[in-house]
């Protein structure tokens, strides 16, 4: 296996959250006991509803927020002791929105170089420099260097987004919902760029997406998130052919593949997604599963290691159980 | 009775800027029976959403619209008075807009916003009209419909919120529904239930539905009939089947190539691209409005204006030259075999 670039031990994030005037605070367990790990070159996406923690996760990871127990480790030291400058040298972010995500009052230069300014970079002379080569790498013309953000189309600006995230080379890249902001033929420019990207100078992403068949398409490891938890994960193409989290199968039944032949699923899930301040019992997932148990309103699954990853399910458990019993 | 509630033929809509007239919208005809969908696909800025207001006659008062023909249900919207369009509006026709979050009155109970239409446009009564709210509520799948009514905007998630706006749409039983990228801003489970439940309501109601849209994976799973736009022209229209199996247009093609599907497209692979950038609408245009994009355009491409090209199967349309030629050429060589 090779070399884990990024991992989060058993990583909780709550937040206190406000009942009313006079009440008591009440937590909300956005992600809840997480571990992860992001090998080197791999592209990992997390995938789940809105609400999940999929972002809060992505804001732990990238030194943003510190989690309120467990550990993250970066290049293999606790990213605790690294100041936010050494963490942005490894970890960069590439947002949704590329029309708030850039300064609209900076030049394209001035944003693609502004990481170079934060990080104190030692040689002035070369950043303008080092700028027009990275437009040239993302596909932007380079006379747009002293246009504003106002002047570009969509795809251009997350162009724009993806060159800042790049030009101090960092080795890992969080995507939080890439392309859902650019229209059908710009997604597929942008996804493009990003492949290429990622064999050129070596980089590991994790992509967050709730467009199935683009995560689908980009990625090598997929974890499922239901509730601050990683209910499944595994090898994209072990998880796509063989899903086994009742979650995932409703998940991967409502991608909508262009094939006229078939209707509108039916996913059976239900309207309601959890209210997170108030979990369910026993499994989070079972008020809205097809394969709920008794047993789920009560027993909290445990992590059930399959061929290239885990799942958290009870139907497994059982399995599991039974293998031991049997053996 | 016909069977055809909206028909629109030639609809422009122009729009004064500084820097000349934008020509938003040119030559759009589009027509919807009871019981059938029409989805109107496109990117972004080709004019689909400004269709769907022009037949609301919701446009910005700047824009202006023509057409040689706007019926609904055989009344002509250009005939009629602005009082009789509010009588039309919201209750023969009325529409989903894409977010629930904005669309929704915040300082009103759900329950106020339900019955509102119903009470403006048919004399029923104050408990007559929440009975309606909470039986629309149920058939778009709330549970505990009747305590809903008292709660605001705030109170729900955004898929509980645009089921409201769908029960909304139906207050009045219209026969006509036109959805305005009804579930971009959802999730893709959420979505999928929302687009069942819209197939099976519009079966149950026998209602027409105008579904516009950038997704075509939505398009192909639940459109009877489908309109692709680019720039303010309908570039291709055809059943679903139609486009899907065979796009005639290479700006359709281009979308479908754009598009990953899981299981088809090689993981990882260099997905379809179309170069270059729409062309601006302001000002005149001549030729086909694709050929800045077109792999396969010709040098007659950009000299005159494109006409739809209507005799390639029934009911199907293409406006390209390359496509006319190629219909042609196997047609011609059909008649010397």
């Amino acid at each position: 296996m090779s070399e884990v670039v990024l991992e989060a031990r058993d990583i909780t994030r709550k937040f206190m959250i406000s009942s009313g005037f006079m009440r008591a605070k009440r937590p909300l367990h956005a992600v809840n006991g997480v571990n992860l790990k992001l090998h080197r070159g791999e592209v990992l996406a997390l995938v789940g509803e809105s609400g999940c923690g999929k972002t809060t996760l992505a804001k732990m990871l990238l030194g943003l927020l510190p989690p309120s127990s467990g550990s993250l480790e970066l290049d293999g030291q606790p990213l605790a002791s690294l100041s936010h400058l050494d963490v942005a040298r490894i970890v960069q972010p590439i947002f949704q929105d590329p029309y708030s995500s850039l300064n609209p009052r900076k030049t394209i230069g001035n944003i693609i170089s502004l990481p170079l300014v934060a990080q104190g970079d030692k040689d002035p002379a070369s950043w303008r420099q080092r700028a027009e080569e990275i437009m040239e790498l993302v596909g932007l013309p380079r006379r747009v260097y002293n246009n504003f953000p106002s002047q570009l189309s969509g795809g251009q600006r997350q162009r724009v987004a993806i060159a800042r995230a790049l030009i101090n080379r960092p080795r890992v890249v969080i995507c939080d919902e890439p392309t859902s902001a650019l229209d059908v033929s710009v997604q597929s420019q942008i996804l493009n760029l990003l492949q290429d990207l990622r064999q050129e100078l070596g980089l590991t992403y994790l992509m967050i997406s709730h467009n199935l068949a683009v995560v689908e398409h980009m990625a090598t490891r997929i974890a499922v998130m239901y509730l601050g938890r990683v209910v499944e994960e595994g090898d994209a193409e072990t998880v796509y052919n063989s899903p086994r989290h009742p979650y995932t199968k409703a998940l991967l039944g409502s991608v909508l593949t262009p094939d006229p032949n078939l209707g509108v699923p039916d996913t059976h899930l239900g309207a309601a997604y959890p209210n997170p301040l108030d979990m369910p019992s026993g499994c989070t997932f079972h008020p809205r599963c097809a394969q709920a148990m008794p047993s789920c309103t009560s027993e909290v699954p445990l992590p059930v290691p399959t061929g290239s990853g885990h799942v958290e399910c009870n139907l497994y458990e059982e399995e599991q159980d039974k293998m031991r019993m049997t053996s | 009775m016909s069977n055809k509630i909206l028909e629109v033929q030639d609809l422009t809509i122009d729009i004064p800027t500084p820097s000349g007239t934008l020509h938003a919208v040119q030559k759009v005809s589009i027509h919807v029976d009871r019981g059938e969908t029409l989805c109107i696909v496109g990117e972004s800025g080709c004019g689909k959403s400004l269709t769907s207001l022009a037949i609301m006659d919701l446009l910005p008062k700047k824009a202006m619209r023509t057409a040689t023909r706007l019926e609904l249900a055989g009344e002509s919207v250009f005939e009629i008075g602005e009082r009789r369009m509010s009588d039309i509006r919201g209750n023969r026709m009325s529409m989903i807009f894409q977010e629930p979050m904005t669309s929704l009155n915040p300082a009103y109970t759900i329950g106020d916003q339900l019955t509102e239409a119903l009470r403006r446009h048919r004399k029923v009564s104050r408990s007559e009209a929440r009975d309606r709210a909470v039986f629309l509520l149920e058939k778009v799948g709330i549970t505990a419909a009747a305590s809903r009514l008292g709660q605001y905007p705030h109170q729900l998630s955004g898929g509980l919120r645009q089921r409201v706006m769908i029960a909304m749409a139906l207050m009045c039983g219209p026969d006509l529904i036109i959805a305005d990228e009804p579930t971009t801003a959802l999730d893709v489970t959420i979505q999928a239930q929302i687009l069942h439940l819209l197939a099976e309501l519009q079966r149950e109601f026998n209602m027409g539905l105008i579904l516009i849209t950038h997704d075509l994976g939505v398009v192909a799973r639940i459109a009877d009939r489908v309109a692709v736009m680019y720039a303010g022209q309908i570039v291709e229209t055809g059943s679903a089947a139609q486009i899907f199996s065979a796009p005639a247009h290479p700006y359709t093609r281009g979308l479908l190539a754009c598009i990953p599907i899981p299981g088809k497209t090689e993981r990882g692979a260099h997905l379809g691209a179309i170069p270059g950038i729409v062309p601006s609408l302001v000002g005149k245009m001549s030729g086909c409005h694709f050929a800045s994009r077109c792999p396969e355009v010709q040098q007659n491409c950009t000299s005159a204006p494109i006409p739809q090209f209507e005799a390639l199967d029934p009911g199907r349309s293409v406006r390209c030259l390359q496509a006319e030629n190629a219909a042609m050429r196997s047609a011609g060589q059909e008649g010397v075999a």
